[in-house]
């Protein structure tokens, strides 16, 4: 029995918070197969086959499965559960998304945004926006869990490729149609995984001045962030959302700038580790978790860290 | 057309919870309850949905014990037609969640069934796709926008990259993320009239559910803190603590 890992790609690459969820899956069991399914997604397949650790893909690759939409990605991960003693995705959209379904099929139950493997059968996990951590035991025979890839380290070496096995599966028509995307493009590192990121809130005021927040992570190389507010607002579209209902950081670095600290935020970066907040209210929650706090107008003050972070790297 | 709205009671999200010394849960005597922000969203889109005349009734459901009826009462204020509730001294995994609501989806028969992406409680977001699985029905979660056409629904979706436009045949289920709409607030008019709206008490046993234990928890308990660091006077000290002291700038 071993362990099955779902991969997210976007049939081109591997999405890397894979290399945390090997380290998840390695937890439970020695031996690990990772599962690519899409379309025309053979490249996935052979980062995947890299990953050291990894003893095999799995791929199907399907012109139907092109957008991995949850009622037939479902199906056939039910099709091949059986034999793993645990499923594991990403906690991201795409893996809350199909991991429950999958769950419900197989008539047992999941543990969400698993933060610490205790045994193979016990898990931890952050409930009330992360406010408290339930332990659970886990009663059914098959082990299903989302992982919060920021509570893993990456597995960074690589391995000579395993062996990609393709799975012969009859796919079924989906019930649901994809119409379109529209993604967010960035140059900028992601969100998700990013090493630096630099977080504007209400504060900025707009979305020109939204710049300021910009240029600084420019100058850091780091992922640009935001708290609800700012979405809302309308100064970053809703993907560069950090929080209980956006996404989850922990990055060695969080600079949060003209962000108050709303629980609701902290649940998305509290468990970065170093953590930096710039604001004009000393009494601000933000100030009550940040290592290093910087009070006064962030209209002065971020203007002036870009220009000296840039002038320092020259 | 006839909607569903799941909803549940859970503490207010401004509450700041407390871990009970026990380890058993967190403290819950005496705390301000709420509906769960993302079920407000689920109900008010399908209020609108019957303001467009494309909703002809829409009933909401809870599954709880007799101080979940408060959370009906304010589904009926806000505008649902009538509500019932699965009565239970017991708390549920998601799926035996899902199994429950199953039932109810059996017995009233929606065209489509709205709910809320995640409870802020558990932060689980598992039942509506599970439920979808169980009636094997098509799924969208995570809404931020929903258009009917006639038999069909189209369906925006918040995801990690941006957004994603589905569009699946009804019945379906759809859990709702913040972005979908903003609720409104029931006025007091409406409160009153709300106590007299049909509010059904079905015993969960009644249901002939054969519900097993699933999960077990173990212990909850309290995260590890972080106490507040150092505030510093000038940009200069800032990017100097964050290389020589932190080290993480070069």
């Amino acid at each position: 029995m071993s362990t099955l890992v779902i991969v997210e790609h976007d049939n081109n690459s591997m999405n890397p918070v894979t290399r945390n969820l090997v380290t998840a899956a390695l937890q439970i069991d020695k031996e690990l197969v990772l599962l690519v399914c899409g379309h025309e997604c053979q490249k996935v397949a052979e980062q995947a086959a890299s990953i050291a650790g990894v003893h095999a893909v799995w791929l199907v690759d399907n012109v139907s499965l092109a957008h991995q939409m949850a009622e037939n990605m479902s199906k056939l991960i039910v099709s091949l559960a059986n034999s793993f003693k645990a499923v594991l995705a990403p906690a991201s959209t795409f893996g809350k998304n199909i991991l429950p379904r999958v769950a419900a099929k197989l008539d047992v139950a999941q543990v969400s945004d698993v933060i610490r493997i205790v045994d193979d059968c016990t898990f931890e996990h952050p409930i009330y926006a992360g406010n408290a951590i339930e332990t659970v035991k886990l009663l059914d025979s098959i082990k299903i869990m989302t992982i919060r890839a920021t509570a893993f380290d990456a597995v960074d070496n690589d391995q000579a490729p395993c062996c990609i096995e393709r799975l012969d599966k009859t796919v079924e028509e989906n019930p649901s149609r994809f119409i379109k995307h529209e993604l967010s493009r960035s140059e900028r590192p992601d969100l998700a995984s990013a090493k630096i990121v630099v977080s504007g809130g209400r504060g900025l005021q707009s979305a020109e001045k939204f710049k300021l927040i910009e240029e600084l992570a420019d100058a850091l190389g780091a992922a640009v962030g935001a708290s609800r507010a700012a979405v809302d607002a309308g100064f970053v579209p809703n993907d560069y959302q950090v929080g209980q209902t956006g996404k989850v950081v922990a990055p060695t670095l969080y600079m949060a700038i003209g962000i108050s600290g709303a629980v609701q935020h902290l649940a998305g970066m509290k468990d970065s580790k170093v953590i930096v907040a710039i604001n004009k209210d000393e009494d601000a929650p933000i100030f009550q978790i940040a290592d290093y706090g910087l009070v006064g107008d962030l209209f002065q003050i971020v203007p002036e860290l870009t220009q000296k972070l840039r002038h320092s790297e020259s | 057309m006839k909607i569903l709205v799941a909803v549940k009671r859970v503490i207010d999200p401004y509450v700041k919870v407390r871990v009970k010394s026990d380890r058993t849960g967190v403290e819950t005597q005496n705390i301000k309850m709420s509906m769960n922000p993302f079920d407000e969203i689920a109900v008010e889109e399908a209020l609108r949905l019957r303001e467009k005349n494309i909703a002809t009734e829409v009933v909401a459901v809870t599954i709880g014990n007799d101080a979940s009826q408060e959370t009906l009462r304010h589904a009926l204020a806000l505008g649902a037609d009538r509500a019932i509730l699965i009565k239970t001294e017991q708390s549920y995994c998601s799926l035996n969640i899902a199994k429950i609501l199953h039932k109810m989806v059996e017995q009233e028969k929606p065209d489509l069934v709205l709910m809320g992406k995640q409870a802020i409680d558990g932060d689980n977001n598992q039942t509506p796709q599970m439920l979808a699985a169980l009636l094997d029905w098509p799924q969208a979660t995570f809404a931020s926008q929903l258009l009917v056409n006639g038999k069909t629904i189209e369906v925006t979706r918040e995801i990690d990259g941006g957004l994603e436009t589905l569009a699946m045949d009804m019945p379906a289920i759809v859990s709702s993320d913040l972005r979908l709409n903003e609720p409104r607030y029931a006025s007091l008019p409406n409160i009153m009239k709300a106590k007299r709206k049909p509010l059904d008490s079905i015993e969960l046993t009644s249901l002939g559910l054969d519900l097993k234990e699933h999960i077990q928890v173990l212990e909850v308990s309290a995260p590890s803190s972080r106490s507040a660091g150092v505030k510093l006077s000038s940009v200069d000290e800032l990017i100097n603590k964050l290389k020589f002291e932190a080290k993480v700038l070069p």
